[in-house]
């Protein structure tokens, strides 16, 4: 039922020291549901293929699609697509793909995103579809990130997090960042993992949808504060990226 | 960050299992019949590297299943036993 279509690189941005957002367009995009994700495929001159998945950053867009890529050291796949494949080159991509760890606009109830480190791209997804609906449900954005300079789309998000919620059509987005290592200045939060008392308060926690999106770690260890907070284990979706 | 972490999860067998399946495979639900652990294929643990994929339950880690990719085959091995099905994919695009 899949192929692969080409997709051309039209630009690409720095989001951190080795994270990047890449926008292909890729004729005849049948669209996608946020939190979704495709495959990318690149072949050699000599025909060996490597095949990763990349999510989806942003609600669909005609033709257009924003990938997010994070540089694994010695990776095969990764650093290419972050800094030197040229745009305007083309890849192949399938998709998109996954139809579970999926927010559809219009769900009703809370809406709680968790990531960690570039997890944030599939929930950037969710975050920019809920922002651009109607919807008055309370939705808050955990982001934990090792220091200030790991922060994707930091003026986005800044932008939500401020009274008044810049571009927001619905209710306002709670945007919290958990810096794990360092923290600028001033912050309330000490540095440090994830817990319990990062959990926003809900009325009723297991009302609510939640996607969580980091290393394997990192996911094992939300899903587990979200369990003893009291939310619904069949609310919970997760999706670990290494 | 690792391209070749210890486990993923199965939503990455989305796009592999998708050239053989006609709906979305990750939204699949099982009943582990070693510990009886329910998961959708997407809650399943994946262990890498691609092209050879190794599903596990998320519970016990009893294999549920195992799909390799080549140029030209799929194969899927469903549970822990042994065995195959070979598939043939589609000619890649020139």
């Amino acid at each position: 039922m899949h192929g692969w279509r080409r997709a051309r690189l039209a630009e690409r941005t720095k989001q951190t020291a080795t994270g990047r957002t890449l926008r292909f367009e890729v004729p005849r995009w049948p669209g996608h549901l946020p939190g979704q994700h495709v495959d990318v495929r690149l072949t050699a001159d000599d025909g060996y293929r490597a095949v990763r998945s990349y999510s989806l950053a942003a609600p669909a867009d005609a033709d257009v699609i924003e990938l997010g890529v994070q540089a694994a050291f010695g990776g095969e796949v990764s650093p290419y697509l972050a800094d030197d494949l040229p745009v305007g080159a083309e890849v192949e991509v399938e998709g998109p793909l996954g139809g579970w760890f999926v927010w559809t606009p219009g769900d009703p109830g809370p809406l709680l995103l968790i990531a960690g480190g570039s997890g944030i791209v599939p929930l950037m997804a969710m975050l920019r579809a809920r922002l651009a609906s109607e919807s008055d449900d309370p939705c808050a954005l955990l982001y934990s990130v090792r220091d200030p300079d790991e922060v994707w789309y930091a003026a986005e998000l800044d932008a939500v997090g401020s009274a008044g919620s810049a571009g927001s059509v619905g209710g306002t987005v709670d945007v919290r960042r958990l810096y794990t290592r360092t923290a600028p200045d001033g912050s309330a939060r000490p540095p440090g993992r994830m817990t319990e008392r990062d959990l926003p308060v809900l009325p009723s926690p297991a009302q609510a949808r939640c996607y969580v999106c980091g290393p394997t770690g990192f996911v094992e260890h939300a899903g587990a504060l979200l369990l003893a907070a009291g939310h619904a284990p069949d609310r919970i979706r997760t999706e670990r990226f290494g | 960050m690792n391209e070749h972490p210890l486990y993923l999860d199965g939503n990455a067998l989305a796009g592999p299992l998708g050239e053989v399946f006609a709906v979305d495979p990750t939204t699949a639900w099982r009943l582990c019949p070693s510990c009886r652990l329910p998961a959708t294929v997407a809650q399943l643990h994946v262990y890498g590297p691609e092209p050879g994929l190794t599903a596990r339950c998320p519970g016990c880690a009893a294999v549920a299943l195992r799909v390799v990719t080549q140029s030209e085959y799929l194969w899927l091995q469903l549970g822990g036993g042994a065995g195959a099905f070979r598939f043939t994919l589609p000619p890649a695009a020139p």
